[in-house]
This record gives C-alpha cells, structure tokens and sequence, in this order.
C-alpha cells in the first residue's frame, strides 16, 4: 500500500466511525438526509430518489441520486464518505446495469424499476455489490433483510 | 530577524481532505522524512550564516571520490540531495542533527520552491495565455500565433521582456503562502492545502512562508530528533518564548 493510500484509510477509518453507510448500488431507492445550515441553525433535509451510478474509489467514492422533482428531472451526486448526509436505504431494485444513465431518456412508466425481493439472489441483480470483496457477502443477507422489515 | 531553516521533501501526489464540516479540501503529500543537517556556513568561516540540509542516504558506490572524502570530513553519510538554507545566526544547527516533520505546525504556512513540470517549447497561447489570430477573415496558418511584437521604425526593436513562445515549465518556481493542514511525524508527512510545483517525486524545499507572519508556536529552531541533539532542542525554545512574550 502506497503512502497515499495509506492517508486516505486512515481519514476514511476516522470517517466511517460510529456510521453506517448501508449498502447499496444502482437501482435502490435512498433517501439521503442532508445536513443543511441555515445561520445557526443546522438541519437535516431528505432527498429522495434512484440511485442511477455508484463510484467505488476510496475516499472519492461517490454515488448519484436521480428524482423527478416537480416534473424536472434532478440529480444530485454526493460523496458517499461526506459527514453531511446519512443514507437510508428505502427499496432495493432489480437492474442489469451498473449506470442506469438510459433512466434520463424516460418517464414515467417506463422509467419505474422493479423491487427486488428479499428470495432473489442478490448477486444477480446487484452488480456493485458483485464489485466488491467477497468480505461483505455476510453482510449481504441482513442489508437485503432491512426494507422488508420497514 | 528570526530565519529557521527549511526542509527538504519529495512530493507524493495528491489527494484530498474531507473536512468535518463536509468541506474538500485539496492537499499535496509531501514526504520530509530523513532530513539531517550536513553542513553548516558560519559568519567566519564564510561570511553568511546556512545549515546545508541532506535528504536520504546515497549508496556507497554512488558517491564519487570528492564528495566521499567532503563528507568524511564533516563525520556525516553522504546524502541522497543537499540543499543550502539561510538561517538567522540563532538558529544555527549542529551537524549531524535530524530533523522532524513537525518543525511545521498545522494551521501554518509554508512558501514551496520546486523544478516546475517542463511543457518544451510552447508557444504564446500556452505559454502566456494570448487568444490567437482569427479562424477565418484572410488569416493562413497563424492562427496560434502572437501577431505583431512592436511598432516600426522607430523604435526599430522589439522590447526586452516580450513575451514570445519558447520553454515552459522546468524551471525553479516558488509557490507562496501554502497552507500546512496536517503533520504526521511518524511517517514524516507534510500535507499542504492545494497544488505545489514539481512533478510527483520531485525534490520540493519548504520554507517558512516569507509574506506571513510566523506563527507562535513553531519550534525554534527546529524540530530535532531528541536522541541527536537534546539540549540544542531544549534550551533555545525556552528562549523562544521567553522573546516572543517580550515582544508582545
């Protein structure tokens, strides 16, 4: 491990601590709550939408949240490890692509994606998850437990 | 006037900081592990006062026969890279002392100078920003030119300091008023907010920021290994503070 790779887990380590980023890729339906400072105040405003594109690099991990807002398609992209929003994870979809970026040309019907349910193997229709280490497969199962039980 | 000396480093690459108010921050990675002085200039001996700083240790066969009997001399292992630093006469160092990443303190500031990254013979566009010729309206083949450099006869040469095409980069450059935002004495990491010169690897020296007031709580006049020089650590931070409280 190099000396930047190196600095970057250790930021990464202060980070995630006491957090938990559940898991998620492209096709998920988040609601990410961001925290908003208004003077003093600070809030936290939801934003809720597909997951269209996650990017899985270290610390500039980062994942974009498509929604149709008043009939204007918005997406907003947040770095994953930021201290400023936490992830809900509202509903698991079934996609055959890691960028759901073809979700721009569509409306409506044809952009719904199918909810995965909890008897489906989950390495078929999760392409971040297949990405990843075999190390979260343990985790695999609960994450997928979590919607149905909401 | 209080000079400490500078340190010698090589540029890691960059990455960035997330900060807790989920700001990014750009940094720089500066390795300055492994400094030690070789050398020193006195007011006698040369008439200005320096301590020559090495970084890393040559191989044995690399060193040629001069160099071999110079550092012999002075009882230090020929170094890797040497660089010359000017230091007020209070901030003298003794040979042979090592110095630590933390003689910056976060929240500092430091002035980097590095051999900028060559671009060859660019021309005016690159090189000075200029905006070309016209794409059409009778210009032929100077579109990426700088058009006319003077008047006519009179003055009848174009002026010193026009600027033309010719090398970029791979040139001595300084970078002002840097940010130190992170020190880890452990791996000898400096992490400096932004870019700073020089390509990754290169040699970068870092110096106390010459525009910014220096900060308080610098060591003074360096931050030395304890094992190497004790005493020359202690003692003169004591005073540090005992002038700066006067000043005040």
């Amino acid at each position: 491990m190099n000396v930047i790779q190196k600095f970057e887990e250790a930021q990464l380590a202060k980070l995630t601590e006491g957090k938990e980023i559940p898991e998620f890729g492209a096709g998920d339906t988040l609601r990410v709550l961001v925290r908003v400072r208004e003077g003093d105040r600070v809030r936290k405003q939801a934003y809720e939408g597909v997951c269209i594109a996650r990017k899985n690099r270290g610390i500039n991990s980062s994942f974009t949240v498509r929604k149709i807002s008043y009939g204007e398609g918005v997406e907003r992209v947040f770095p994953l490890y930021s201290p400023n929003i936490d992830i809900e994870l509202v509903r698991r979809g079934v996609v055959r692509r890691a960028k759901l970026y073809y979700l721009r040309d569509r409306r409506g019907k044809s952009a719904r994606i199918a909810e995965r349910r909890m008897d489906e193997k989950p390495a078929k229709s999760a392409p971040a998850k297949k990405a990843e280490a075999p190390a979260p497969k343990a985790e695999a199962a609960p994450a997928a437990d979590a919607p149905k039980s909401e | 006037m209080k000079l400490r000396t500078g340190l010698i480093g090589r540029k890691v690459g960059m990455t960035r900081i997330l900060q807790e108010d989920g700001t990014h921050v750009p940094v720089t990675l500066v390795n300055v592990s492994g400094n030690r002085v070789v050398n020193q200039a006195t007011q006698e001996k040369r008439g200005y006062t320096a301590v020559s700083l090495g970084y890393g240790e040559k191989k044995a066969k690399k060193v040629n026969k001069p160099s071999k009997q110079h550092f012999a001399k002075l009882k230090v292992t020929p170094p890797q890279m040497e660089k010359e630093f000017r230091v007020s006469e209070d901030a003298l160092l003794d040979i042979g002392a090592e110095l630590k990443a933390d003689h910056f303190v976060e929240g500092g500031f430091v002035d980097v100078t590095a051999q900028s990254i060559g671009k060859g013979f660019a021309g005016v566009m690159k090189r000075h920003n200029f905006g070309g010729l016209r794409a059409s309206h009778g210009v032929s083949i100077s579109h990426r030119s700088h058009g006319s450099t003077g008047q006519c006869q009179d003055p009848g040469r174009v002026f010193k300091g026009k600027k033309m095409a010719g090398q970029m980069g791979n040139k001595q450059v300084t970078a002002q008023n840097i940010k130190v935002l992170n020190v880890d004495v452990e791996q000898g990491l400096v992490a400096l907010h932004g870019s700073v010169p020089g390509s990754k690897g290169s040699y970068v020296y870092l110096t106390d920021a010459v525009k910014k007031k220096m900060s308080d709580n610098l060591p003074f006049p360096a931050s030395i290994v304890q094992a190497g020089g004790k005493a020359a650590e202690a003692a003169p931070q004591a005073e540090d503070v005992k002038a700066e409280s006067e000043a005040e």
